[in-house]
């Protein structure tokens, strides 16, 4: 410990008995934050409303994460990428070569796919190096460095696939990324919702249980080092909320077919980069190196090495996509992977990213991906014309940019 | 009242939660120069705001009357065609455009929409000769020094016949010879019957220059003196700042100097960006156990360049000599050995190169030190509030909780912040740039006192200053450099001013 901190700064003793010191509440629902959430919720209910509940059917739910698994990917790997305060505009492209790379090694070579698929990833990871050198080492704006990348990798796919497609791929990997977790345990019945897989339910029910201890033993840790916490029906609305939600799509998809495999990878992503970011060293020199290079720099982070890496990053996110996107349509395409840099981007600032960075958070990145993806589905159930889903997309893009926009003014105008 | 150029009366201006302005009173005469002073956070800039309409009519209130008409600005273009010109601390130039372009920028001298750059160019010129800058119209802004442009932004304020000028700290950020310069063409511009508001924290040059002083405090007009028939000192307007009488300045030390822990040996630093040219050249210092050494000199003199070339290489090109700590030679080529050998460096632009703006205290403080709050690269986030929150009851950092984003604190408490981040790294050196700069007289108070207590912790405190009388009321001894050479070493005992200021200035041709 430092010298100057002070020996008598003790907690106070009354904290010691777990009581809040007063005058003190920590607001810790903050509207740029939860309106996005907020935002998602509105837009699933006005499509359910709009859609007579098909949005919700089991099979629509369990579509929406298939079809979307891949720029949800991207996205957290795009939302560190912006948090550092740079920018992809390759991804789709590597999305492109690394399908067809694994393409080649499978259905070419005839490598065993779980090779195949580990050399893709290295094979993501060197291209994500490339970009990284030049963006961290050389100091060429990432913008213009992926933008040669879009263009490069593009050129590259071509090449490997001769410009034609190459499938079908091997069984086990459009498992990943269309199959189904398979049932160990039979069905139940549900009474009116009809049968559902019972290994699903456990599952879900596993991952509540896991949210609430978490959310518990992190209160019981803040209690126990004297610090403020939620009021209690908040604390236990930041556990129904999301519970809700889980065991509700839980559901469904147990009356469907089952969890998706993308959805038990999105998750552990999910759960593994949101630790990232809020809890590792790593995490927040990504956010140090984003909101204020020169401090950064002057407080010993090595920014160079963290802008290279988080660009290794997301080249390895990237072939993981590209993998999972050709196995889907079962064939590497040459125009794989178009503009999927659009939505993942799109995504991490609808998220609540900001454009100098600094700011942004992965499940704020992947509810921007849901928004997008529900205004797809819904739209397209409804029958909408595919240029007024894009105009919609469009137009909410700029009002959740402009919305933190204005909180931020709001805030600041003193 | 005929001959008050400016009133206003009455003025309240609330944000949310905060009354800024509480029945504020101001009254400028014709043609003086007015100083306005008050501690950071008293309300000046938000008064300066509602005058030049950056705060619309209606959203304050009270009654502002301009040449004894009633004023309704609804923007700042509304006040600027009354002649109401405000020219903020940070300069508001293109300093890609040309003089001539920055002057008339958005009220270019054009013919039929196409720009008339022999008359632009020629009225430029007139303008720089108004104010006595001797540039070419076409120099690029950022071919001409911090001095200069602020030259050119009265110049411009000047192209827009203005009648009453603002200056929000125009010397914050110059020389002494360039604040003279600017002081005596505020006395010109008086001459040719412009009359002057200056905010400014510098009681000397307000001293020098003003003819009558309004002080704010805590958002209310404490009195308005005039420096003529008034008995006004230094003493005075810094009571009335902040509600006290400051008797000293400076909190009382008794030095316990222990042996030496860092010695500097020709050290040696050429300018990364003008090649060949020499900056910092083969100093020597020597810096001992609970020591306050002071270092000394004008600007450009290479102060910063050597403690930032020390701090791991972060300035400078073509760095020679030795760096020795507790007897050792020590290799700082980066600023994490620099950081891993016991060394701090406070920067002298915590907004630049201090602090993280958007992120809250908490993680500011934590950002230098984060590895001793973490196990296996996961941070204990628990631990890290504890710290926090201790720093935040040590040094009185104002703010409501260390999830306060530091954007938002006031000067003072920004500095406390960037003081804890490295006292909490626990090093035995600690370069202190500027540490005071910016910073309200009672929160200096507190600075000084914390600056003591790491001295009296056994650590070497190196405190680089502008300001003469900080060096002498804190230092034990002070190091002047001039042009990057060490031309001289003063004890506390023999130190004044004048002996500083003889070495700072020697050996310049």
């Amino acid at each position: 410990m430092t010298s100057t901190a002070p020996t008598d700064a003790e907690v106070p003793a009354e904290v010691h008995k777990g009581r809040k010191p007063p005058a003190q509440r920590r607001f810790s629902i903050n509207p740029r934050q939860s309106g996005i959430y907020v935002a998602f919720g509105l837009i699933v209910v006005l499509f359910t409303v709009l859609t007579d509940g098909a949005l919700l059917q089991p099979q629509n739910i369990s579509n929406i994460i298939v079809q979307n698994s891949y720029v949800l990917i991207l996205a957290i790997g795009m939302i560190l990428i912006i948090i550092a305060g740079h920018i992809d505009l390759s991804a789709g492209s590597v999305v492109a070569l690394t399908g067809a790379i694994c393409a080649v090694l499978t259905v070419n070579m005839g490598v065993p796919w779980p090779l195949a698929v580990l050399i893709t990833l290295v094979a993501g990871g060197v291209i994500g190096a490339w970009q990284g050198y030049w963006v961290a080492y050389f100091g060429i704006p990432a913008f213009i460095v992926t933008l040669a990348g879009m263009l490069v990798f593009r050129a590259l796919t071509l090449t490997v696939l001769g410009n034609q497609g190459i499938g079908p791929f091997p069984d086990q990997i459009r498992t990943l990324s269309n199959g189904f977790v398979e049932g160990f345990l039979g069905n139940i019945g549900l009474g009116p919702l009809g049968g559902a897989d019972l290994f699903t339910l456990l599952v879900g029910i596993a991952v509540v249980a896991g949210i609430a201890i978490t959310q518990w033993r992190s209160r019981q840790g803040r209690i126990g080092y004297g610090q403020t916490v939620d009021p209690f029906p908040l604390f236990v609305l930041r556990i129904v909320a999301p519970a809700v939600v889980v065991l509700a799509v839980v559901v469904q998809l147990a009356r469907f077919k089952n969890l998706p495999w993308v959805l038990v990878l999105l998750a552990a992503l999910v759960l593994g980069y949101s630790l990232l970011t809020n809890r590792a060293v790593f995490g927040r020199r990504i956010y140090a190196v984003g909101g204020n290079l020169q401090a950064a720099t002057l407080s010993g982070v090595k920014v160079k090495s963290v802008t290279f890496w988080i660009f290794v990053n997301m080249g390895v996110l990237a072939a993981l996509a590209g993998v999972i996107f050709a196995g889907r349509l079962n064939q590497a395409g040459p125009t794989a992977g178009t503009a999927f840099e659009l939505d993942a981007i799109a995504a991490a600032f609808i998220g609540g990213a900001a454009v100098q960075g600094g700011v942004g958070k992965v499940v704020g990145a992947i509810t921007g991906g849901l928004i997008m993806a529900v205004i797809n589905n819904g739209m397209s159930l409804i029958g909408a014309p595919s240029e007024r889903v894009m105009l919609v997309k469009g137009l909410v893009l700029l009002a959740a940019v402009a919305y933190d926009v204005w909180t931020k003014k709001r805030a600041g105008s003193r | 009242m005929a001959d008050d150029i400016l009133r206003m009366r009455g003025i309240t201006k609330t944000f949310p939660g905060v009354k800024a302005l509480q029945d504020v009173a101001l009254s400028v005469r014709r043609g003086e120069i007015h100083a306005i002073c008050g501690e950071n956070g008293a309300g000046k800039s938000t008064l300066m705001k509602v005058l030049s309409g950056v705060y619309p009519h209606g959203s304050y209130d009270g009654e502002i009357t301009f040449d004894g008409e009633p004023c309704a600005f609804s923007g700042i273009h509304d006040s600027e065609r009354r002649g109401i010109v405000i020219i903020h601390q940070e300069l508001a130039l293109c300093p890609q455009l040309s003089i001539a372009e920055n002057l008339f920028l958005g009220n270019e001298l054009a013919h039929r929409g196409l720009i008339d750059w022999n008359r632009t160019n020629h009225a430029a010129a007139e303008l720089l000769e108004r104010v006595g800058l001797r540039e070419n119209p076409t120099t690029p802004v950022l071919d001409i020094g911090v001095g200069k442009q602020q030259l050119v932004e009265i110049a411009k304020a000047l192209s827009k016949e203005v009648r009453l000028l603002i200056l929000d700290e125009p010397t914050a950020a110059l020389n002494d010879e360039d604040s003279a310069h600017l002081l005596d063409l505020l006395r010109e511009l008086r001459e040719q019957g412009i009359t002057c508001v200056i905010i400014s924290h510098k009681l000397n040059e307000i001293a020098a220059v003003a003819d009558s002083i309004t002080i704010l405090r805590d958002g209310r007009t404490i009195e308005t003196l005039d420096m003529v028939t008034d008995d006004v000192t230094e003493a005075r307007i810094i009571s009335g700042m902040v509600g006290r009488d400051l008797s000293d300045r400076f909190p009382p030390h008794e030095p316990n100097i222990g042996e030496e822990v860092l010695r500097i040996e020709d050290w040696t630093v050429h300018s990364p960006t003008q090649r060949g040219r020499v900056v910092v050249s083969g100093a020597n210092l020597v810096l001992r156990r609970g020591e306050i050494v002071g270092l000394a000199g004008l600007m450009g003199a290479g102060r910063t360049e050597l403690a930032m070339s020390v701090f791991g290489r972060s300035y400078g090109t073509d760095i020679s000599g030795r760096v020795v700590k507790d007897g050792r030679e020590i290799d700082v080529r980066t600023v994490r050995d620099a950081i891993r050998n016991g060394i701090a460096y406070v920067t002298e632009d915590r907004k630049r190169y201090g602090l993280n703006l958007i992120e809250d205290i908490k993680r500011n403080i934590s950002a230098v030190g984060l590895s001793k709050l973490a196990k296996r690269g996961w941070v204990h986030e628990n631990e890290e509030q504890r710290v926090a929150e201790d720093f935040r009851r040590s040094m009185n950092i104002k703010a409501p909780g260390v999830a306060t984003t530091t954007g938002t604190l006031s000067g003072g408490n920004q500095q406390k912040v960037v003081l804890s981040k490295w006292i909490f790294t626990d090093p035995d050196v600690l370069i202190l740039d500027e540490p005071t700069r910016g910073i309200d007289v009672g929160a200096k108070y507190e600075i000084y006192t914390i600056i003591n207590k790491l001295a009296d912790e056994g650590k070497a405190v190196l405190v680089i200053s502008s300001e003469l009388p900080e060096l002498l009321g804190l230092c034990d001894r002070v190091y002047a450099l001039s042009a990057g050479r060490i031309t001289g070493e003063v004890d506390r005992a023999d130190a004044t001013q004048e002996r500083l200021m003889h070495f700072m200035t020697k050996g310049q041709e």
